[in-house]
């Protein structure tokens, strides 16, 4: 994403209208197109990109004035957050817009759903991050690991934090590293397991960092994941369950979302590496009696992974496909607690890790 | 009683010995004439007098459809005074008075005073009255709650004076008193009749009261005037609404296929025909010598047998012979319904609302009796909403104002899909929706489920024929209801944009560091221009939308080329 002046842009694109108006143009709004049909995998950069196809949303059109209206207000309402300097989360953002139009029953925005998307639209529209335009997610990971950084004039070391780690925010633009003592970054699926491994001091005997964040992996996170590896070359390795949801997840943090295709300069990780849990650990650490059957739900997620472009010639990622299909079940994480509560920490990953078991 | 004394001997000696049997001359002595008065008291509710309130209502409707045939009969537009006087909590007099040809002072008290005397029940003619009950069952309740007498007064030329009478009812014979008789001047009328009675009542308003009879009265009659002066004397007119009487209709003669044997056999009795072949010729419609001969065939009865000689048997059999034999359905120029023209006028008059329509279905036929329905509704305006809708049924332009749920009309209406005409319906059950429905019944004889003449019977032939009426005035209701829905969806979509413009032009204010007084003029400008005022009322066709698009761009460019 090019670096632009967020305030300015927003500022072109109020004018631009007020022109359109001005000489009679039903006002319309240019931009790349968001939708599945557009998205490519680009083979060169190994990440998704937004195609050239590009959509019009004019005012006075039935359909499209609704969305118009909001798109409009989140520009209004960041462009008065520019103004004052302060930043404000997407539920904040959603308060602000939300009111009903005089004299009638129309809310701009009826949930956060639709401020949210607005946002999403706005970001193409100006080209720039939510964040350059001052609204952050909620914050939602958390880390540790021999790293101090510096934050807003604070100096902090990630392994003195406590058992509850530093919380990432949404925006780690404005981060700077002070030191990365580590070799590697784990990122986990699951918050317990990275509690397990960081009260087991894990980082801190296998000189690595720890990295999790509730469910499908926030903004902020992969940003950060992207700087520790751009900036410091660590590899990433990615933990999750062995079921397509845990797949997904590893295939988002390397290759990018559909959603947020537009984004994928400053999110992906190109040298993210899948650790597990793999279809051979099954038989290496017997864990077949931990099987949860699958519902129809879950085969055809994963037959629609097993047809993602980025997959579909990978054999290593087929060969997992097929056995997990074949197997007809998935694993959780925590299974491997069965064999101790330490293994996963003392055994299976430094194993791992040492012999290199893992799917790129 | 051999039975009776066989059974006791069989169950308890002791019991059957102590009874001993009555002779036939102690039972004579309990059998006497029942009174008129006594059958009256017992029966009252069949004949719409079961309480004070619908006794009120009962008197006014009997009066008032008497005055309307009267009218009807002599070919004069009827127009008729209804004036209620409250004398106590529970006491009124009920005066009604109309314009028709009066009565000959001879049939005055027979009329009036006398039960099951009229000249509808051997008759098969549209009429409102049927059975000769009504008026003077009226005169035997108020006789009977207050002792009063009935004040009569009729005149049938313009030259002589009018008569005057004070009926009552002999409770034991049946027979009218004239209590006293007088003549009186009476120049406001040429002609008419004139009934003032005192009875026991309560008067309320709501759906079964006098209030609603009579505006109910004035939308199927859109040919009566009628002057209610109301308890509070309040004086309310119904004007009419069209200056022509309903067609004459004709007499006809019963159809064989509604025949009954009682009915029959006491037809055989009364006939001065000479053979079965001419009884049935000259005593039913639509049977020709030869349709007589066939039906004597069906029925092993020779053509030539003598009515006297027919006994029950035979007759049994002459119904069975009937049924078998092919005969043409009755002629329907008998029926005057009321027409979907004047129909709808009526309904214009007595309901406020957006949209009307009216249907006359074709004559049918129902057990040898010929009948029309007709439907009309009105929808929208004031009408409540959420409300099932209101249903008027009428028979023979009558008001039916009780036991709704056991009339075939309700059954009808419940059972036509509503939903596909706009209103709404749960599954069987009635629509629900701003909207009246009205069902007219037009006979020679309206097959009510009692006597008092408040709900239609359950014929298939007469529920198929509503349904077909509701139909269709229903697929004239859906194509108003879908037009005004795509009315008021275009208005509301211009209304939409009219009030995003200022949110629109705040934002764009806000981000263009721009007046948002001068934005929002010139977006209030393009509202009316014709393109954007197509693209908000067709509702997002968008290649419309990009049409002016690539228009605008060509003025644009022109402009460019010009600037250059």
């Amino acid at each position: 994403m090019k670096k632009q002046d967020p305030s300015k842009r927003l500022e072109e694109l109020g004018k631009k209208l007020v022109q359109d108006i001005n000489k009679g143009k039903n006002p319309a709004i240019e931009f790349s197109l968001r939708s599945l049909s557009n998205v490519i995998f680009d083979e060169k950069s190994k990440t998704l990109t937004l195609g050239d196809k590009t959509q019009q949303r004019f005012f006075f059109n039935v359909s499209h004035a609704k969305k118009f209206l909001q798109t409009l207000e989140i520009a209004k309402v960041s462009k008065i957050l520019l103004d004052v300097s302060k930043h404000a989360s997407l539920r904040d953002v959603f308060y602000m817009a939300k009111r009903t139009i005089p004299n009638s029953d129309i809310n701009i925005v009826d949930d956060q759903s639709e401020s949210d998307k607005a946002l999403e639209d706005l970001e193409l529209i100006t080209d720039c991050s939510r964040e350059q335009l001052n609204i952050n997610a909620n914050k939602m990971g958390s880390v540790a690991g021999n790293v101090v950084i510096e934050d807003s004039g604070d100096l902090i070391n990630w392994s003195k934090l406590g058992s509850g780690g530093w919380s990432i925010p949404s925006n780690v633009e404005n981060i700077e590293f002070k030191s990365v003592k580590a070799k590697y970054v784990i990122y986990m699926e699951k918050q317990a397991v990275w509690e397990r491994l960081h009260e087991d001091k894990f980082w801190e005997k296998q000189n690595c960092i720890i990295v999790t964040s509730q469910g499908q992996t926030t903004r902020g996170i992969r940003r950060l994941l992207q700087r520790l590896t751009e900036e410091h070359s660590l590899p990433i390795y990615v933990l999750a369950d062995f079921d397509p949801w845990g797949f997904y997840i590893y295939s988002v943090l390397k290759y990018g979302s559909i959603n947020l295709a537009h984004m994928s300069g400053t999110m992906t990780l190109q040298n993210a590496r899948f650790l597990g849990v793999a279809a051979d650990d099954v038989a290496n650490y017997d864990l077949k009696k931990h099987f949860i059957k699958f519902k129809d739900v879950d085969m055809t997620r994963l037959k629609q992974i097993a047809e993602y472009d980025w997959f579909k010639k990978n054999k290593a990622w087929q060969r997992q496909f097929k056995m997990m299909k074949d197997f007809g079940a998935k694993l959780e994480i925590q299974s491997l607690s069965s064999k101790g509560i330490t293994f996963i920490s003392e055994k299976y990953l430094p194993e791992k890790i040492k012999r290199g078991e893992f799917l790129d | 009683m051999p039975k009776a004394e066989a059974k006791s001997q069989g169950g308890g000696q002791s019991k059957a010995q102590k009874e001993e049997p009555i002779h036939a001359r102690e039972l004579a002595k309990k059998q006497r004439e029942i009174s008129i008065a006594e059958f009256f008291e017992k029966n009252r509710h069949l004949l719409g007098f079961d309480n004070p309130r619908k006794a009120l209502l009962t008197t006014i409707k009997e009066a008032v459809d008497n005055a309307l045939d009267a009218c009807e009969e002599a070919r004069i537009i009827p127009e008729v005074t209804v004036e209620l006087i409250q004398l106590g909590e529970t006491r009124f007099r009920i005066i009604i008075e109309d314009n028709g040809p009066g009565i000959v002072k001879q049939q005055i008290p027979k009329i009036f005073a006398k039960l099951l005397y009229g000249s509808k029940f051997h008759k098969l003619s549209q009429s409102r009255g049927q059975q000769g009950i009504g008026i003077s069952a009226a005169v035997l309740y108020a006789q009977l709650t207050t002792g009063k007498p009935a004040l009569i007064t009729s005149k049938t030329d313009a030259k002589n004076k009018a008569a005057q009478m004070k009926l009552k009812i002999s409770t034991s014979t049946n027979e009218p008193e004239i209590i006293e008789e007088t003549q009186v001047d009476w120049p406001e009328k040429e002609h008419g009749t004139k009934i003032e009675i005192e009875l026991e009542g309560t008067y309320q308003k709501g759906r079964q009261s006098v209030d609603e009879y009579l505006k109910e009265t004035a939308i199927v009659n859109p040919h009566v005037t009628i002057i209610y002066v109301s308890p509070e004397a309040q004086q309310t007119i119904f004007p009419r609404a069209i200056n022509e009487l309903p067609a004459l209709v004709k007499e006809i003669q019963p159809h064989p296929y509604g025949i009954e044997l009682g009915i029959l056999i006491k037809m055989l009795e009364n006939t001065s025909s000479r053979i079965l072949q001419s009884f049935l010729t000259d005593n039913f419609s639509r049977v020709s010598p030869a349709v007589a001969k066939e039906i004597c065939e069906n029925s092993a009865v020779l053509p030539n047998t003598k009515p006297d000689d027919i006994t029950r048997e035979i007759a049994e059999r002459l119904i069975e012979g009937i049924k078998k034999t092919k005969i043409i359905a009755p002629p329907t120029d008998c029926i005057s319904p009321i027409g979907e023209e004047q129909l709808e006028k009526g309904l214009r008059k007595g309901i406020t609302a957006e949209f009307y329509c009216a249907a006359t279905r074709p004559a049918a036929v129902y057990r040898g009796n010929p009948f029309v329905i007709e439907v009309a509704i009105a929808y929208g305006g004031e009408l409540p909403k959420d409300e099932t809708v209101r249903v008027l049924r009428f028979a023979n332009r009558v008001p039916l104002l009780y036991q709704s749920g056991a009339c075939a009309v309700s059954e009808s209406i419940n059972d036509v899909a509503w939903k596909s005409y706009g209103l709404e319906q749960s599954r069987s059950s009635p629509p629900v929706g701003p909207c009246v429905i009205i069902v007219h019944i037009s006979s020679v004889w309206v097959p009510f489920t009692s006597e008092s003449k408040e709900a239609i019977a359950h014929y298939p032939e007469i529920i198929k024929e509503i349904k077909l009426g509701l139909q269709e005035c229903g697929r004239l209701l859906g194509i108003y209801v879908r037009k005004k829905s795509r009315i008021h969806e275009q208005m509301a979509r211009a209304n939409m944009f009219e009030k995003f413009l200022p949110e629109l032009a705040e934002s764009l204010a806000s981000l263009a560091k721009d007046n948002k007084e001068k934005i929002l003029k010139a977006l209030q400008k393009m509202l009316v221009k014709p393109e954007i005022k197509q693209e908000i009322l067709s509702g997002g066709e968008e290649d419309k939308l990009y049409k002016m698009e690539l228009n605008d761009k060509d003025e644009e460019n022109e402009e460019n080329e010009k600037l250059k």
